[in-house]
């Protein structure tokens, strides 16, 4: 390499060249990730309104060809009173979900911090089993114990008394399944939340905690006036992001419901799937599409500020 | 613990009598602690009975899983369900293309998100933060909202039902999520360790090789099982894309399973676990980075 034999020269400026090269490497390494991000993720996002300004069906799937139909199809859905049904279950059921995930997800994670040091390793590993486990997976999971002639929590709850499930249909009285697909969202969502607040709690100073108790605060209090307030970044960036994977939920409902949820149990991300796949009005499903994410963006906006203000005050 | 004159050496009587309220105290919180322990034992079961009974029906016999008294443990023990599944069409094929997709999708992700991980980690330039910005938003775009578009363009290309044109969906999918956390790994090794290697040497690229990316290893490694573990339990993109059954992926199969067959369950339990099976392994190689994971360093002030 000969490099032993060249002295750094450290007092003199780097030349023209070296320093153009330096300007421009960056550029080149975040290059290809720029040509990936932006053709398949924000050029198909512009595609997506785009489409949802056209008129674009079977015939115009095969001309490759839309008609331009303005905002013909937002018009089409505002009055839609199917579309109205949708947005509020799809926000209750994100409402449901969130509050539950939170709640117990912090209950497990203070429990995490009393319980000795054997029934942490247990409880931990029993949530990073149910973290790993793929979604598809724990929806057949749960799809087979709410099975209605051979499910275990049918014969569960008819064994404690709770009432006679033999042969009960949860799926028949759509307040009743999506209750069952809650319980499905949050438990799969209880490990990430738990261990994020866990890894939280962690952090808080003992001796702040000390102090407090020896000014006589409760536990309660405690938690509230210290706890609180230390782990507000993190509780607010893992509701964003539940919020925002629970407001698009697809994957637990389509395939609880063997690919054919009926309207009662349509959220946003199945409807406009519906229009789009199911009866070819991929303008319409576009539209749909978009009004997710602009609801999304309001919080994906509190997600990114809080992401990028925690990353700079680590760096 | 204070015990108030217990170090002044007070009548034997009042040590007793303190003796008394410290039994009383241990009392009291060992039967705290042990209710704390019983209630964390009581929340593990709970959250991992779903994954046992996956397993335990795996590996019953047929009579056992349709039986109105459920049998709470595997016993006669059977294997019959995984070989059914796994002589069932197309699941062989599956677990191909399963692999194929991610195998090539990650090379090709660690080698784009590495690159730009240095770029942001050791340079300034301009647009850097705009960048930066553009990859924490980028994942918050929901992949459902995309199906239609995606679906479009590859159809127009004629690619909508090839594992090239999947490939492609799950690269952009898992690159933003995997640039950030590999930034962080870059951005954890100090530059003067490079500078010094250069001083006594180095080139900037020998620097590099030989410092940097050894250092930054165990980031790969867990920057790379998470896109594994993200891609291969993706199930829109490839359900709406992948029209023929020999070409899809698993998680396809495993969702078709119910409605193509009927609910047969110990097939299909053998199935989910065999999926689930090499997502639990990785995840438990990686789960130490995963903890601080999306809010790393929120706290550390």
């Amino acid at each position: 390499m000969g490099v032993a034999i060249a002295t750094p020269d450290l007092e003199s400026a780097p030349r023209r060249p070296g320093r153009l090269r330096t300007n421009l490497l960056p550029y080149a390494l975040i290059g290809p990730s720029v040509v990936v991000i932006g053709g398949i993720l924000a050029f198909p996002l512009g595609m997506l309104v785009w489409l949802s300004l056209q008129h674009y069906g079977l015939r115009e799937l095969i001309a490759h060809q839309g008609e331009w139909v303005g905002a013909g199809n937002y018009q089409a859905i505002l009055v839609d009173p199917l579309f109205r049904q949708v947005i509020v279950r799809s926000l209750l059921f994100t409402l449901a979900c969130v509050g539950l995930t939170l709640l117990f997800s912090t209950l497990i994670a203070l429990l995490l911090l009393k319980v000795r040091q054997a029934v942490r390793v247990i409880l931990m590993s029993a949530l990073v089993f149910v973290w790993a486990t793929p979604v598809i997976v724990t929806v057949d999971i749960w799809q087979w114990m709410f099975d209605y002639e051979f499910g275990v929590i049918n014969y569960l709850l008819t064994q404690l008394h709770v009432g006679n499930f033999i042969h009960h249909n949860w799926f028949d009285n759509p307040v009743q399944g999506l209750s069952v697909l809650v319980l499905v969202v949050v438990w799969g969502a209880i490990p990430f939340v738990t261990i994020t607040v866990f890894a939280g709690l962690l952090q808080v100073p003992a001796d702040v905690m000390d102090a407090a108790h020896v000014d006589g605060a409760g536990a309660w209090q405690r938690f509230w006036f210290v706890t609180a307030p230390i782990l507000k970044p993190i509780f607010l960036i893992v509701t964003c992001l539940s919020t925002i994977w629970d407001f698009g939920v697809f994957i637990q409902i389509y395939v609880m419901l063997n690919a054919r949820p009926s309207s009662d149990y349509f959220t946003i991300a199945i409807y406009s799937y519906r229009e789009s796949f199911g009866v070819t009005q991929y303008g319409l499903g576009a539209a749909i599409a978009v009004i997710m994410v602009l609801i999304l963006v309001i919080v994906t906006f509190f997600y990114v500020r809080e992401t990028v203000r925690v990353a700079e005050v680590a760096a | 613990m204070i015990v108030p004159g217990a170090a002044q050496g007070v009548r034997v009587g009042r040590a007793r009598d303190e003796a008394h309220v410290n039994l009383g105290i241990n009392i009291g919180q060992r039967t705290k602690q042990l209710l704390y322990d019983l209630t964390g034992v009581a929340v593990a079961a709970v959250m991992l009975f779903p994954i046992y009974w996956m397993v335990a029906t795996a590996f019953k016999p047929g009579r056992d899983i349709l039986s109105l008294t459920p049998k709470w443990i595997p016993a006669p023990f059977t294997l019959q369900n995984f070989q059914d599944a796994i002589a069932r069409p197309y699941f062989l094929d599956d677990v191909k293309n399963s692999v194929i997709v991610v195998g090539v999708m990650l090379v090709l992700a660690i080698a784009i998100a590495f690159l730009a991980a240095v770029g942001t980690a050791r340079f300034g330039f301009k647009g850097r933060t705009a960048f930066l910005i553009t990859i924490i938003a980028v994942q918050m775009v929901p992949l459902n909202a995309l199906i239609i578009p995606l679906y479009l363009m590859l159809d127009r290309v004629g690619q909508t039902d090839s594992l090239a044109g999947l490939i492609a969906c799950y690269l952009a999918v898992v690159l933003p999520f995997m640039v950030w956390t590999l930034r962080g790994f870059v951005a954890n090794i100090p530059a003067e360790l490079e500078e010094s290697a250069m001083i006594d040497g180095c080139t900037r690229v020998g620097a590099f090789l030989r410092i940097t990316f050894p250092l930054v290893g165990p980031g790969l490694v867990a920057t790379a099982i998470f896109g594994f573990i993200q891609a291969w339990n993706e199930y829109i993109v490839a359900y709406v894309l992948l029209s023929s059954p020999n070409n899809q992926t698993l998680t396809v199969w495993l969702a078709s399973f119910t409605t193509n067959h009927g609910p047969e369950w110990g097939p299909l339990m053998a199935g989910a676990t065999l999926t689930g099976l090499p997502v639990v392994a990785f995840f438990l190689v990686l789960q130490r980075y995963l903890a601080g994971g999306l809010t790393a360093g929120a706290v550390k002030g």
